[in-house]
């Protein structure tokens, strides 16, 4: 009745998901009484493996093979892992990189997998919380089935900090070669601009929102008025209205200004991973129930269209 | 060469709505096309328009009230399209992403694609799993969340950018066929034009049972069961300024100019 739990890591670095799924994979260890056990596949295992020697840690496996992530060995050795600890629940980073290995290991294992979890609980059988709808409403899940594959959402469960006394073990996997058949070749930083929006004080952040590019002119506007610098949400980024160093988020950057001002942004997961680490966060929308209020100091809950020029004629 | 591009009509939900058991009430939804989809059949018409004897194919899985939303991806300029329903996936209750690639599957192997494309995840259920799980029940080489893709056909090989956490990508070669997921982004969805929504209403929407395609219905049943629906907590502690739009701006002009914020 134990946890297995894959680390991930990128350029070198351990991905700090891999230290909250040992808070997620102890509570569910504890609940199942069993023991947690972790690993970590590919770069300087050797590093990576005493970094993840925290409290709670029953045993570290280190698969030294390869440098960066590639799915088609991550998929091997993780079947291969657990086949041989044969864990109640395999813990995977819902990360763009978990999502490219754990729905492939799940089919092989033959596991049900439930992704994007945001609350677990191994009492009385498996039961997972998950968001629908962009975060407008939550489900509980019940897994029917003695074991399964699960992954959980970045920054919801702590990072474990205190020291382990964890064993740390070597695994050996066998990597059948003809089934790798993709090739990473390296990596992009996007952007690079001349504007930095982690430099930034105050950030006027626009989302989908504003409707038209056009409507773009209130925002610039305001920003100014402001002397702020203009962000925005993923959807502003996609139809090109703003250039993608632009982007504040998960897949863009992550920013920490003295006032954020989201304007028209619902305030989805993805989105609020860039922003929430903000001083004061001021929230425009004509929705009570977007999620963005769940994080903002301030908000209006009024017509943008009105409220912005409005805002903007107190600084002129 | 086929490009197969699998589809789901998601409902969006208005800003106020109201729960049903362990739905959202049918007044509060609208039907659509998943966005992610939208460009993942963008990003397959577009590569019918650059090569010569290219097939594009759609399938999905729902009941007979998609097609409207279904015959979306043919007015934008998919050739045919292919959906399965079944009783027993209507009593299955939800479906995971398993069960989904499961039907997918049987889709794929009696349409032999050279790749299939697909949107990262569905906008309602968000699973973000169906794709790669399709791939590997095909035994094909898959690349999840791509926001930029380079066919070489004569190499066999998709270079694509994945778009990973935090502004970085990895650009990776993979070999073809493959099943890709196409992240938003990666294209600019075209409208369907009147002509093409006339053309869409001729086109072939091919209508499957499981037993059509190979699947013993007793077969099916999914692992996972929704037992509840409900409105997350709000955590918000948020200091709501009320008022007309003059009001709550010139309050909240005060306490900008409180935190420093000065034109």
């Amino acid at each position: 009745m134990s946890v297995l739990a894959i680390a991930e890591h990128r350029r070198g670095e351990l991905r700090p998901v891999s230290l909250e799924q040992l808070a997620a994979g102890r509570e569910l260890a504890d609940e199942l009484g069993g023991e947690l056990h972790t690993a970590v596949i590919g770069g300087d295992v050797e590093a990576f493996g005493a970094d993840l020697n925290r409290e709670g840690v029953d045993t570290v496996h280190t698969v030294d093979i390869g440098e960066e992530f590639n799915h088609d060995v991550y998929t091997q050795v993780v079947t291969q892992l657990a086949t041989e600890l044969d864990p109640t629940v395999l813990l995977m980073p819902n990360s763009v990189n978990g999502l490219d290995y754990a729905p492939a290991v799940a089919n092989r294992l033959d596991r049900p997998l439930v992704t994007d979890v945001v609350d677990i609980d191994a009492e009385d059988g498996l039961t997972a919380t998950r968001e629908l709808y962009g975060s407008k409403v939550e489900t509980t899940i019940d897994v029917h089935a003695d074991q399964a594959a699960v992954t959980i959402r970045p920054a919801e469960w702590p990072t474990v900090e205190a020291d382990g006394d964890a064993a740390i073990e070597a695994f050996d996997a066998t990597i059948d070669e003809s089934a790798v058949k993709s090739t990473v070749k390296g990596f992009e930083e996007v952007g690079g601009g001349d504007i930095d929006i982690t430099d930034a004080d105050v950030l006027v952040s626009v989302g989908r929102g504003i409707e038209e590019e056009e409507n773009l002119d209130i925002i610039h506007d305001l920003a100014d008025a402001l002397d702020a610098t203009v962000s925005g949400s993923r959807p502003l980024i996609d139809n090109g209205w703003l250039a993608k160093d632009r982007q504040v988020g998960q897949s863009g950057k992550v920013v920490t200004p003295d006032v954020y001002i989201a304007i028209g942004i619902s305030g989805a997961v993805q989105h609020v991973a860039g922003m929430k680490g903000s001083d004061t966060i001021v929230a425009i929308n004509t929705d009570p129930n977007a999620p963005i209020f769940d994080i903002a100091d301030y908000g209006i809950q009024d017509d943008l269209f009105e409220v912005v020029p409005a805002l903007t004629e107190q600084f002129q | 060469m086929k490009i197969l591009v699998t589809v789901k009509e998601v409902a969006a939900v208005d800003d106020e709505f109201e729960i049903d058991g362990l739905a959202i009430d049918d007044r509060y939804v609208t039907a659509d096309l998943n966005e992610w989809d939208e460009y993942a059949v963008e990003a397959a018409v577009q590569i019918k328009e650059a090569h010569d004897d290219v097939e594009v194919v759609t399938a999905t899985v729902g009941p007979s009230e998609t097609d409207e939303t279904i015959r979306q991806a043919l007015a934008k300029g998919a050739d045919r399209a292919i959906r399965v329903w079944d009783d027993a996936l209507d009593d299955a209750g939800l479906l995971d992403p398993e069960t989904k690639a499961e039907v997918l599957a049987a889709v794929a192997a009696e349409e032999d694609p050279d790749l299939v494309l697909t949107g990262v995840q569905s906008a309602d259920d968000g699973f973000g799993a169906t794709g790669v799980t399709l791939a590997d029940k095909l035994d094909m080489e898959w690349g999840a969340v791509v926001n930029n893709l380079d066919l070489d056909l004569e190499a066999g090989v998709a270079s694509v950018h994945r778009e990973l956490e935090g502004g970085v990508e990895e650009l990776t070669d993979i070999e073809i066929p493959a099943v890709l997921t196409i992240q938003t982004g990666i294209n600019d969805p075209r409208y369907a034009s009147l002509r093409g929504i006339r053309q869409a209403q001729s086109k072939e929407l091919a209508e499957y049972s499981l037993a059509d395609i190979g699947l013993d219905a007793a077969g099916i049943e999914s692992p996972l069961e929704q037992t509840s629906l409900y409105e997350p907590e709000t955590e918000g502690e948020a200091t709501v300024f009320e008022g007309s739009p003059e009001e709550t701006a010139t309050e909240l002009a005060e306490l900008l100019a409180e935190k420093g914020v000065t034109s």
